[in-house]
């Protein structure tokens, strides 16, 4: 038996509006924010990174656990946006911590479902008992083109689970990945700015995968959504998990409490994970969670969880997503968006 | 380019905020010394610093040093933590109105500054309103 | 120890001097001060610089300074401690000719400011911060000042039009003084207006980058007599040190190093603070005035603000401080201010202040601070 023994997240305080975006490019605010189902996004700042916010998610995440840091024998940072490219997130993460030396660490990169990827690779570590608890954040600070439709939805935040055998809040029940190469969404090395295929983003991508997951690990797990309480999708925009939770036979009720995406945006790696934070948050022993990730290029990673008695014993040693991402917020005009996320030319 | 030793010696101190506690008087080196500037004794244990305190100064810094150009106006702020010991680091998360002597604060890990385009990333501690 | 007197002064007009060097802006006043001296060789130079490494990239200064003023191979040292540097070659110079090592000798100070930009000026001023736990936060020399200036502020009600009295008082007592960067007079409302440093320091709150030097020659006391100059006589000396980072003094209100290099100064001299005429000290800020007045004893503690209101420390008041303009007005070429002060110091007792002379001044204290207070270097002086 293996699960998440601590979680945690960390969500900067700065928000844009669509309107403010939209006012900029000419754009018809209404409309995105229709078609996106989307208000608002977090922005992090000049001091915020996927680094900065995987310590600060993995410090929440510790003080659930209740462990020595030291325990910790792998780490894994998911992120499109790590701040080198050679020099792991994951190594400043365990100094951090006080997780170093004896820690195996690596990054990872897979879109939006990196941190999902960490997840599985954490939790397989402890299951097959090479480390007695691992750690996986999903983080991304990422970063959407000037006037593109993902700047309206690009965001930043991260999510941070230790997984154990002992002291578990959720027990992970099934595990599956649906995986295809599928050129939807991607960054060429050296280039500031993705690319993505507009449409093709849709129904061959994202629901290709989201749906192939989440049937292939109800179909492994026996189970159909009436025996799950809560489901969370990747999260792009509003919409998508909406849509996705329907064709599948979900509950509103099922998928709000780790639907943020209105308010907080598209945060790719950290994008489910968050979810999964903020139905942690709420949810009640013996509930079981279902977890499906996307990432571009393309895949899906999906966990089935038992929720289990330790949650209520823990859950408030740490701050809750939800209040991160209501409350002490910063509104700030798209010139001061643009300077933080470095979009103006200076001089050399 | 500065070598990165430097700043890699601080990174107990700055990472996980490891002091000296003097074995004699109980005075904290943050950082560690080698001899207590309190009593002379020059034998400490390890202990960490309290993650949270008061201010009891703040300024903003409007004409900054060039490594932080980019980042002017910043406040900073000396604050003494609950363990007794003080501080001083910038204060953020805070609107510059909202500052003032007394306020509750505690300790965040944060990006300081990066050696241009091509350096190292230096990370460490900033205030964050409690 | 033997009795030292100062028998050559020289300084020429501070400023953004764009078209002197290092060199000929520490050789000029040096020239004058042998001049003035009457001395035909020199047994010593002692020079105080901050950082001539950091603003024009060149060390090894003391001896460009010997070369450059035709004394090789005359013994030459630079010392530092920040912005004490001058006050600090001074001692130095003092305990040579005091414990009878050397008898006549050059003390120097000199800071070539302006051949960097504004902001790696103030990174290298920042240096006399605690570089990992103060630099690296961000922090400047401004913003420590305006830190003491809020928790005095907090503690005493110290307001911030009494901060704008001391630029004031300094501008006005600067505008009688042609060396000084800036002689011509300021208003309250004037400073208070002006631009913001660091809250609630304003840029007329701030001493400025300043180009300059200053020099001075020291004999033994019965040597100047034997030459017929007037003695004016060093006759205490004392310097203190305080923690480095401003968060690790036990008092952010007190500056600790000055009381005591006071208490020192005035002790070997056999004088009380009340018997000196006038003083110079180190209004690096205007809060720092304040401060200094409190901790070398001319008022008491927490009542520095309203001192200046009152015009106790005024060109005419019973205590009058910077009766040369202060680091405010006359400039602060940081290893050269303290030199300075012993300058303005022995004209007044000489009688030469021209329209700022201190009437019947006899006995003077300089105060030179380095950083936030980590180092503070005090002097008195007296006519014979």
């Amino acid at each position: 038996m293996a699960g998440i023994v601590g979680y945690g997240a960390n969500i900067p305080r700065n928000r844009i509006k669509v309107e403010e975006i939209a006012k900029v490019w000419g754009a018809d605010a209404p409309s995105y924010k229709k078609g996106l189902m989307l208000e608002e996004k977090s922005v992090p700042s000049p001091d915020q990174d996927t680094i900065t916010m995987a310590v600060e998610a993995s410090k929440n995440a510790l003080r659930r656990a209740g462990i020595d840091p030291r325990e910790i024998g792998a780490v894994y940072v998911g992120s499109e946006s790590h701040p080198y490219a050679v020099k792991p997130s994951g190594t400043v993460l365990a100094e951090a911590l006080g997780a170093t030396p004896e820690v195996h660490t690596a990054d990872l990169e897979f879109a939006c479902k990196a941190g999902t990827e960490g997840m599985f690779i954490a939790y397989s570590h402890v299951v097959s008992g090479v480390v007695k608890y691992s750690l996986a954040v999903g983080a991304d600070t990422s970063q959407g083109a000037p006037g593109d439709a993902l700047e309206y939805s690009a965001a930043a935040g991260a999510a941070a689970f230790i997984f154990g055998k002992d002291k578990l809040v959720a027990e992970v029940l099934h595990t599956y990945s649906y995986t295809t190469d599928t050129p939807d969404f991607w960054r060429r090395e050296y280039q500031y700015y993705p690319q993505h295929g507009g449409r093709f983003t849709g129904d061959p991508a994202y629901f290709a995968h989201v749906l192939g997951a989440a049937r292939g690990i109800m179909a492994k797990a026996g189970m159909t959504p009436a025996d799950l309480q809560y489901v969370i999708f990747h999260q792009p925009n509003g919409k998508f998990p909406l849509r996705a939770g329907e064709i599948l036979g979900f509950s509103r009720k099922q998928i709000d409490p780790g639907w943020l995406v209105p308010k907080l945006g598209n945060t790719y790696s950290g994008s489910s994970p968050l979810g999964l934070t903020a139905t942690l948050d709420i949810a009640k022993p013996g509930d079981k969670i279902m977890l499906v990730s996307y990432g571009s290029g393309a895949g899906s990673d999906g966990f089935i969880f038992k929720v289990t008695d330790r949650i209520e014993e823990v859950r408030n040693q740490a701050v809750r997503t939800r209040d991160m991402l209501d409350k002490n917020k910063n509104y700030i005009e798209y010139g001061v968006y643009a300077k933080y996320r470095r979009k103006i030319r200076k001089a050399e | 380019m500065p070598n990165p030793a430097r700043a890699w010696r601080e990174y107990p101190q700055r990472y996980r905020f490891e002091a000296g506690k003097c074995t004699k008087c109980g005075y904290v080196a943050f950082p560690p010394r080698l001899i207590c500037p309190q009593c002379g004794n020059r034998e400490f244990a390890k202990t960490k610093l309290a993650q949270s305190g008061k201010l009891l100064t703040y300024t903003i810094i409007r004409v900054p040093p060039d490594t932080f150009e980019d980042q002017a106006p910043y406040a900073v702020g000396i604050a003494e933590l609950a363990d007794g010991v003080k501080l001083t680091a910038q204060v953020v998360d805070c609107d510059f109105a909202a500052l003032k002597v007394g306020m509750p604060v505690r300790l965040e890990f944060r990006k300081m500054y990066e050696e241009g385009e091509a350096g190292v990333i230096y990370y460490g501690y900033k205030f964050v309103p409690e | 120890m033997r009795d030292v007197a100062v028998i050559g002064i020289g300084m020429t007009k501070w400023g953004e001097l764009w078209d002197k060097s290092l060199r000929t802006t520490f050789v000029e006043p040096a020239l004058m001060a042998i001049d003035d001296a009457g001395v035909d060789h020199l047994d010593s130079m002692v020079v105080g610089c901050m950082s001539s490494g950091l603003f024009t990239g060149q060390e090894h200064l003391a001896s460009l300074l010997s070369d450059y003023l035709g004394r090789n191979p005359v013994p030459a040292a630079r010392v530092e401690s920040a912005c004490s540097s001058g006050g600090l070659a001074l001692r130095q110079g003092f305990i040579e000719v005091a414990s009878g090592m050397s008898d006549i000798v050059l003390v120097g100070g000199v800071e070539k400011m302006t051949d960097v930009t504004g902001c790696e000026a103030t990174f290298a001023l920042g240096t006399a911060a605690d570089q990992e736990y103060e630099g690296f936060h961000g922090l400047t020399f401004p913003a420590l000042y305006a830190m003491m200036a809020v928790a005095h502020m907090h503690k005493y009600g110290t307001t911030r039009e009494q901060l704008a009295m001391v630029a004031v008082k300094n501008h006005d007592n600067g505008s009688k003084n042609p060396l000084a960067q800036y002689p011509f007079k300021v208003t309250v409302e004037g400073v208070l207006n002006s631009v913001l440093v660091a809250d609630p320091l304003r840029i007329l709150d701030c001493s400025p980058i300043t180009d300059g030097a200053a020099a001075v020659i020291l004999c033994p006391a019965d040597m100047a007599r034997k030459m017929k100059k007037p003695a004016i006589r060093i006759t205490g000396s004392g310097q203190a040190t305080d923690t480095i980072a401003l968060s690790s003094r036990k008092d952010l209100c007190w500056i600790e190093s000055t009381h005591l290099a006071g208490q020192k100064a005035l002790a070997m001299a056999g004088r009380k603070v009340g018997d000196m005429d006038l003083f110079e000290v180190h209004d690096c800020f205007t809060i720092a005035e304040i401060m200094i007045t409190e901790a070398l004893g001319i008022v008491e503690k927490g009542r520095g603000g309203k001192a200046v209101e009152e015009g106790l420390t005024s060109l005419k008041g019973r205590h009058p401080v910077n009766p040369s303009g202060g680091l405010k007005a006359k400039g602060h070429p940081v290893g050269a201010t303290g030199v300075a002060q012993a300058v303005e110091v022995v004209k007044q007792l000489r009688g030469e202040a021209g329209e700022r002379q201190v009437k019947g001044a006899k006995r003077g204290l300089t105060q030179n601070m380095g950083g936030t207070g980590g180092s503070s270097v005090v002097h008195v002086f007296e006519a014979e």
